[in-house]
């Protein structure tokens, strides 16, 4: 039983994190119709930025996280609009590649700017043990401020009219056009808002786990398969997705070890799209 | 005409190394030669089929695991090779039937998480494969001369099997049907276009060089790991070098594994901190500047505009 | 003339989460014939043509093609058996020539030899519905008109039996809609059964020897094209209950 409770807060735990990792990440693919390769290269640059703002510059990681959040924000608007936009409409295999050279670029200069060292923001707040089950403190608190930060997008999404605008870009891009809404500027405004939150979910990262370069592979990974599990460009799907996949690791993690957790993953991800060759909630027509 | 009379001298060149060049420059051509088969592989797939496949390290990696196992049960040379290109051939031919279903993006993800799940699989399959402390394979005994002679040969004759496949399907039934299903699946299957069929002869055509590829590679380099055998930056290399020849031309990827990977020996080894970087900039270059890749050459004259404009937009729709 | 149906259609359902498209349609066509579809917008009539090509299957029911059941057949097998279709919105191969577009239908479902062959056969196509002059140019230059005949020329290529005509003539202006009329029947008098499928009732009543009325989903009328067109129930679906009303009290009294 008790072990029951530790994977569900387990699960909780990372499914939570999860779904941050993977929110922004689902936007710009649902909307802009873009894999976003750069997306983990943008999380381990927040974890970076936090930890080097905490460590150098003594800046909580609470604080330095707006910061961080405005500046990929500003990173991502800006390689949307002055790069990728201009070949969004190609097939698939163009704007992929493109957002691959551009990653390598980014990560490029990212390990040279930090070095490849892991790097992790101790808080030592302590742990808090409830029915006995026992969890540190910054784990919650970075699960409680990975769900606020969805929470927000989501509110964002639903009630502001810029949220309204990229919620019509995602459905109907061409009626979008024609109801007068700049489809360039909503693009690069959602891949800044998929870079924000990539941003914020990394310093949010380095609280709880050691942050590297290594690492970008590894959080791209686990977006897309939270966006195959839980459907493309919506927060609720994300959420759902990123929630089952930290329930699933943290079982299989727990029977099978770390190792297998992954490959399990990614085996139900490959499952699931062999099942439903367009993703669980699939858009039809929708590459 | 030139083209093939260009084909004809480099592989003369290439064969001739041996005889006047230095092992470093054998060593080059023999990479020229693996990444040319790779690249050519791939085009069955990318540039006939349409398919953004990035299963190419699956398979090559998959390749040099079962060449390596059998060569070291002491199974004499070329056997492990040609053991490897029907495993993975019949791994790709059943794997094609599942993933083939899935489109774009998701077809993408699911050619790149095969090479994700193989590697996992090698990682810990550790009996078996040497788990992440690598596999040792039997050295070719008779010397480096002779073993980088043999082993130059042995990839340049697969290039040349890849090839003179691709000559075959670029002119037969099967080519044609593979440029339909790139332009519009729905409208071939409506004209009598076996698309599972003819997707999965892609497939497995891309994949089973890949395996003889892999598997020669690994009695090369007598050492494989799992991040080595299903790296990453393999499977994303070899689309970007067709890309850069011309994707669907016979020539193109050939040209494009060859320009790319000297450039790599010739400009990177000497800015090995920028080495990502660069390769960057190329592929962000590549696909502003050479659209069509090296053969299809119209340099743009200015960066492209944003392609927003209505008109625009309708065109797309209405091609498709 | 064959006593056997070309192609019957026997029961045939399918739905859509709980909407059922196609509801227990059943009909029979006979070699030779033109036989018009028509319905209002909705009413199911392309779904009908998608599971009887096996775009789609049924959720219930059967497909006879040439005594054959041929229910769950893709559309390649529909292809090279011999049934072909256009589609409402054209779906050229963009890039393609026109005559490559047009070759593939020879090779693929029709019965050309190989590339030259089918090629040699193309033009021949090409010249039937006068694209000749645009052979050499990329599918996607063609105008909406000119697609629209490159999408007949390329079934034609298929040798068909029979031919499903989804809205060939959605989106042309009244001259063209002539030419297309006198294509088909050129096409029809080479033996090829055809069926029009329409919303304009112009085209279906001036060529057809025979018409099918669907109405969400089910076929409410089926006969002649003088008697169907006073059918109150064809009437009603079009124009609406009232006015069907209206119509039936006017002619009681006059």
């Amino acid at each position: 039983m008790q072990t029951t409770l530790q994977i569900a807060a387990n699960g909780l735990m990372l499914g939570a994190l999860y779904a941050c990792i993977a929110v922004g990440f689902s936007l710009v693919w649902g909307v802009l119709n873009v894999i976003n390769m750069l997306h983990g290269s943008f999380i381990v640059l927040g974890g970076y930025m936090a930890f080097f703002a905490w460590r150098d510059l003594g800046v909580h990681p609470l604080v330095s996280l707006a910061v961080i959040a405005g500046l990929l924000f500003l990173l991502g608007w800006g390689l949307q609009y002055g790069i990728i936009n201009r070949v969004v409409m190609q097939p698939v295999l163009t704007t992929l590649t493109l957002t691959f050279g551009l990653d390598m670029i980014v990560y490029n200069f990212m390990t040279l700017a930090f070095t490849a060292t892991p790097r992790r923001i101790v808080l030592d707040l302590g742990n808090i043990e409830f029915l006995g089950v026992v969890m540190p403190v910054d784990r919650i608190v970075a699960m409680v401020l990975a769900l606020a930060l969805t929470g927000l997008l989501f509110a964002v999404l639903r009630s502001s009219k810029l949220g309204r605008a990229i919620v019509a870009v995602r459905m109907d891009r061409d009626a979008a056009a024609l109801m007068g809404i700049r489809v360039d500027r909503i693009y690069a405004i959602t891949f800044g808002i998929g870079a924000l939150m990539a941003g914020a979910c990394g310093s949010l990262l380095a609280v709880v786990y050691p942050v590297t370069s290594s690492m970008t592979g590894l959080f791209l990974g686990k977006a897309f398969v939270v966006c195959v599990i839980g459907g493309l460009g919506s927060v609720p799907g994300a959420l759902i997705g990123g929630l089952s996949l930290g329930f699933i690791e943290s079982a299989a993690g727990h029977w099978l070890g770390p190792q297998d957790a992954m490959t399990i993953g990614f085996v139900l991800m490959i499952l699931l799209l062999m099942t439903k060759p367009t993703g669980l909630l699939g858009k039809q027509g929708y590459e | 005409m030139r083209s093939s009379a260009f084909f004809i001298l480099s592989m003369l060149v290439l064969a001739a190394a041996p005889f006047i060049a230095d092992n470093y420059v054998v060593r080059l051509c023999t990479f020229l030669c693996m990444y040319a088969a790779l690249a050519l592989s791939w085009n069955f797939i990318g540039g006939y089929a349409g398919y953004p496949s990035f299963a190419t390290a699956g398979f090559f990696g998959l390749g040099a695991y079962a060449g390596a196992l059998t060569q070291n049960l002491g199974f004499w040379l070329p056997l492990p090779w040609l053991f490897a290109t029907v495993v993975v051939a019949l791994f790709a031919a059943g794997l094609g039937f599942a993933i083939l279903r899935m489109k774009g993006h998701y077809f993408a993800i699911g050619s790149i998480s095969i090479v994700e799940i193989l590697r996992l699989l090698a990682s810990s399959w550790a009996q078996l494969t040497g788990g992440g402390d690598g596999l040792n394979v039997r050295i070719l005994p008779g010397g480096p001369d002779y073993a980088g002679r043999v082993f130059l040969y042995s990839m340049m004759a697969v290039m040349i099997a890849a090839f003179i496949t691709m000559l075959c399907v670029d002119r037969s039934r099967l080519g044609f049907g593979l440029r339909c299903i790139k332009q519009n699946e729905d409208a071939a299957d409506m004209i009598g276009i076996d698309v599972t069929s003819y997707k999965t002869a892609a497939f497995t055509l891309s994949a089973m060089y890949c395996g003889t590829i892999g598997a020669i590679y690994a009695s090369w380099v007598a050492y494989i790991d799992p991040s080595d055998a299903f790296s990453i930056l393999l499977t994303l290399k070899v689309p970007v070098m067709t890309l850069l020849g011309g994707p669907g031309t016979v020539y193109g990827p050939i040209l494009g594994a060859w320009v790319f990977v000297l450039l790599e020996e010739m400009i990177w080894a000497k800015f090995l901190e920028y080495n990502r970087a660069i390769l960057g900039a190329v592929i962000v270059l590549l696909i502003f500047a050479l659209p069509g890749g090296l053969l299809r050459m119209q340099w743009r004259r200015k960066w492209p505009s944003s392609v927003f404009g209505l008109p625009g937009l309708n065109r797309l729709k209405e091609s498709r | 003339m064959n006593a056997q149906p070309i192609l019957e259609v026997k029961g045939l359902s399918r739905a859509f989460g709980g909407v059922k498209a196609v509801n227990d349609v059943s009909f029979a066509l006979h070699r030779g014939e033109i036989v018009g579809l028509i319905g209002p917008n909705g009413a199911g009539k392309t779904t009908l043509v998608n599971l009887i090509t096996g775009v789609v299957p049924p959720s219930s029911g059967s497909v006879l093609f040439d005594g054959q059941d041929v229910t769950y057949q893709r559309p390649w097998q529909a292809a090279r058996r011999g049934l072909a279709r256009t589609f409402q919105i054209v779906q050229p191969f963009p890039e393609m020539t026109v005559l490559e577009n047009v070759a593939a239908g020879a090779l693929f479902a029709g019965r050309a030899a190989n590339r030259a062959d089918a090629e040699a056969q193309a033009l021949e196509h090409l010249a039937f519905v006068g694209l000749a002059q645009d052979a050499h140019r990329p599918a996607a230059a063609l105008p909406l008109p000119g697609r629209k005949r490159l999408e007949l020329a390329k079934s034609l290529a298929m040798r068909p039996k029979v031919l499903l005509l989804d809205e060939v003539n959605a989106g042309l202006n009244s001259g063209e809609v002539d030419q297309a009329l006198d294509l088909m029947r050129r096409i029809a008098a080479q033996g090829i059964t055809i069926l029009i499928i329409e919303h304009l009732m112009k085209v279906v009543l001036t060529l057809s020897q025979r018409v099918l009325v669907l109405h969400q989903g089910r076929l409410i009328s089926s006969g002649d094209p003088a008697s169907v067109v006073q059918d109150p129930q064809v009437v009603e679906a079009y124009l609406g209950s009232k006015f069907a009303e209206r119509q039936r009290r006017m002619t009681a009294n006059g």
